[in-house]
């Protein structure tokens, strides 16, 4: 829905005299919305520039989306003509020696999910300060907790639906959601430094956490537990903080 | 995506029917050539530094301020959607807003300067709510001389 | 001591043209890194090809072993320097990006996993020749 915002922001700035150009991932929604100017770009939600950590092709978008601000009249639609180059489909090794047979969410042993989740968070960990050391920053932090109690914090919510807050400036279900992408972050940011996968595709990781991790079972536990419940806060929270809505449409029941 | 044809018809549906505001006026500002230009960001990701509040879906809380010579370890993303790709991102800040490419931009002459401060919304709001709050970021934007702002989405 | 029946065995290229990584149970790593726990989960630290031997620390948690070797000498457990003198004399095709350290005081029985997975990431890392170092 972003494209939208960008649009209208478009125009609202272009009205008070600040010239704009932006860029458009959904077309149809800035063919309605007209903003001054704006470069399409074939490339999936969430990525406006593309590639990572490919300069050479993020400075080709950005150049085209800026030269837009010498057109002579518009409003104007210009489309990128590059799609991004192929990424790794393959299939992710976790290099981590979960038992994922004892780690369902339906074993009557709930101690040893917790046990297996755990054991992942600290087997992912090697990897995930490679990663910061490489990356020079690491996107993990909004929520200010430390991983492993996020871990715990997420595992304690499936068993009782209930959050209790270690921060007392944030409402718990807010809470829940930042240590939801806390959590998915530290996998992702420590997957992609494996050797292999710096060109594995949004779509590969994306199955991979959702159907190789025990974080993942865990997540989506929560959300096929209480997306139901009476209590419209934990519902909403289950509903629309953990599992996108395209990753729990292709899983369901 | 966003070939609209490589969507699930769920996920497809959902965009084409998000309801878009449409406007009468079609408003066009002039400026120099882009190698004079001072250029913003203004990025739709929800993006603050570390230590910034993280966004809510308060009335009123739809911008935060980004300096300039932000460094990429001190951003992070608060978005309320879980529903993009957070991978590139997460890989390479770039993806999503180039700032370092435009330091670069600004260092090759391509761009006249870079501004001293961006700006993140965060855009899951209804574009007629963040109105009033975005033409006063006009306003910072004029008085930090920035006669371009690049609009980037998520 | 577990046993068993299988007997692997995998060719490849001279030793000339091969990629070679290097595993050690030793329990090093780079000051940096964290040290070794007996948490679940928490079995090996990674180690970037282009490390200095004289960079590492060891947090391995056994004391029943002599220090004093490689005290002085990392190479004595963890000859990453040698390796990379083999490549630049090509005696080894090249060095891997990344070797992988261990706390080996671990029950080996839990190894199997382990290996299986770590055999995946050497695979993708496209080494094909890896020296395993006990202590």
């Amino acid at each position: 829905m972003c494209t939208r915002a960008v649009g209208a922001l478009s125009r609202f700035f272009e009205e008070e005299g600040v010239p704009t150009t932006g860029i458009s991932l959904v077309r149809l929604h800035t063919e309605k919305i007209k903003p001054p100017r704006a470069l399409w770009v074939p490339f999936e939600l969430g990525r406006p520039l593309g590639m990572p950590d490919d300069p050479a092709f993020q400075k080709r978008v950005m150049v085209a989306a800026l030269k837009l601000l010498e057109a002579p009249a518009g409003p104007l639609i210009e489309d990128f003509p590059e799609d991004v180059p192929a990424s790794t489909e393959e299939v992710i090794t976790l290099a981590c020696p979960v038992n994922f047979a004892q780690a369902t969410v339906a074993s009557e042993d709930a101690e040893q999910l917790h046990e297996s989740l755990k054991s992942e968070i600290a087997c992912l960990r090697a990897w995930y300060d490679i990663a910061v050391e490489r990356r020079g920053r690491t996107t993990v932090g909004s929520s200010g907790l430390d991983v492993a109690a996020i871990g715990d914090l997420i595992y304690s919510f499936l068993q009782t639906g209930k959050l209790e807050s270690p921060r007392n400036d944030i409402p718990p279900t807010n809470l829940l959601k930042l240590a939801s992408d806390d959590f998915k972050a530290y996998y992702f940011e420590a997957i992609t430094a494996q050797p292999g996968q710096e060109y594995a595709s949004s779509q590969a990781l994306t199955d991979w956490f959702w159907d190789e991790t025990v974080a993942g079972k865990v997540m989506m536990a929560i959300k096929n537990k209480y997306e139901n419940s009476e209590d419209r806060a934990l519902r909403g929270a289950a509903r629309g903080f953990l599992v996108p809505r395209e990753v729990a449409r292709l899983r369901k029941r | 995506m966003v070939r609209l044809e490589k969507l699930s018809e769920e996920e497809r549906k959902h965009l084409v029917e998000a309801e878009c505001p449409t406007y009468d006026m079609r408003p066009w500002v002039e400026g120099p050539p882009l190698n004079q230009r001072r250029v913003a960001l203004v990025s739709a990701a929800g993006l603050h530094r570390r230590s910034d509040r993280p966004f809510t879906r308060d009335t009123g809380d739809y911008y935060r301020v980004i300096p300039g010579n932000v460094k990429g370890d001190e951003l992070v993303m608060t978005h309320l959607s879980i529903n993009f790709d957070r991978s590139g991102f997460q890989q390479d800040l770039n993806v999503i807003f180039p700032v370092d490419r435009l330091r670069e931009l600004a260092k090759e002459g391509v761009i006249g300067s870079v501004a001293d401060f961006h700006y993140s919304f965060m855009g899951a709001h209804e574009p007629k709510n963040i109105e009033k709050q975005a033409r006063e970021v006009a306003v910072l934007l004029k008085k930090d001389k920035v006669d371009a702002v690049l609009l980037l989405p998520v | 001591m577990p046993t068993f029946n299988t007997f692997p065995w995998v060719k490849g290229p001279p030793l000339s043209e091969r990629r070679v990584a290097i595993i050690t149970m030793a329990g090093l790593h780079r000051p940096e890194d964290r040290p070794f726990t007996r948490d679940s989960g928490d079995y090996y630290r990674i180690i970037p090809g282009n490390v200095k031997s004289s960079d590492l620390i060891m947090s391995h948690v056994s004391l029943s072993f002599d220090r004093s070797g490689f005290q002085q000498d990392w190479n004595v457990v963890f000859p990453i320097d040698r390796l990379r003198e083999l490549a630049d004399e090509g005696i080894i095709g090249s060095v891997a990006d990344y070797h992988y350290s261990f706390m080996g005081a671990d029950d080996p029985l839990k190894w199997e996993q382990q290996g299986r997975f770590l055999s995946g990431l050497l695979k993708k890392d496209k080494v094909d020749g890896v020296l395993l170092i006990p202590i």
